[in-house]
């Protein structure tokens, strides 16, 4: 499946993805995190079942200490 | 726009700040100085020496509460300012409360726990109102990585990059631009507002 990721093209072998799979597969350690699917937030209760498909956009903020 | 025209505009709005630390204090004291009509000010936490390299305090107010001290630097600036002030800490519970009628919201908090806790909240509980939040700010230098980026009803100001630390502490030239940043966004979306009705 080909998504948007933070604005860039990224294909996966998968057709779906659960978030948690996505952030194993791009390495994405940091524990913050503020995670939308399509414009929607994903709460990080549903990151285990909430699923990204072809044409997905997804964007994953990290969050940073410091203010 | 004369700066009368928007002193005008601004005196009707409200604006929330999420903590009062180095970056809500400065984005609060630009946001007085043009003439927010309201700012809502939260933050649980006291005036201490080591705040004073970056915060928007004085020697004398060492040992305040930080919303009060906030409150009374605002007044000796520009006392037309209404400022409702939040001795507390914020929570899921208490933030749409708390900022229930704001025009915009700033996020303001310097543990990166408190903002997801927070940017999960407003867009999950009070959608429709822009969060403009400060991420990255450590350090000095790095002129060029502030930026400024939109995601949806979400404004992201800092560079993203920089997580403060014992060898890169948060100072007040950077932290300041940063804050004067999500000021500057603060503005646009409310003189913009005017425009689009």
């Amino acid at each position: 499946m080909k998504i948007l990721l933070n604005n860039n093209p990224e294909e996966f072998n998968s057709t779906q993805l659960t978030v948690n799979e996505l952030l194993r597969n791009k390495n994405f350690t940091f524990k913050m995190l503020v995670i939308k699917i399509n414009g929607i937030l994903v709460k990080k209760a549903d990151y285990e079942t909430a699923m990204i498909s072809d044409g997905d956009e997804v964007h994953v903020l990290h969050l940073i200490s410091g203010g | 726009m004369t700066f009368e025209e928007i002193k005008c505009r601004l005196a009707g709005k409200t604006v929330g700040i999420a903590g009062c630390g180095g970056l809500g204090s400065n984005c609060a004291v630009a946001l007085a100085r043009v003439g927010t009509g309201k700012l809502i000010i939260a933050d649980f936490d006291t005036v201490s020496e080591s705040n004073l390299n970056r915060q928007y305090y004085f020697i004398d107010q060492i040992g305040m509460k930080k919303v009060a001290a906030l409150a009374e630097n605002i007044a000796r600036i520009n006392p037309e300012v209404k400022v409702i002030g939040h001795d507390l800490r914020l929570t899921p519970g208490n933030l749409p409360v708390i900022f229930d009628g704001c025009d915009v919201i700033v996020e303001a908090f310097d543990l990166a726990d408190q903002k997801e806790m927070l940017i999960e909240t407003i867009l999950t509980a009070m959608p429709a109102i822009p969060l403009v939040i400060g991420l990255g700010m450590a350090g000095w230098g790095m002129n060029d990585v502030i930026h400024c980026r939109k995601d949806g009803n979400l404004y992201i100001c800092g560079d993203e990059i920089s997580e403060i630390g014992p060898e890169l502490p948060p100072i007040s030239p950077r932290v300041g631009m940063v804050a004067n940043m999500q000021a500057n966004v603060v503005v646009e979306l409310l003189l913009n507002s005017e425009v689009a009705r």
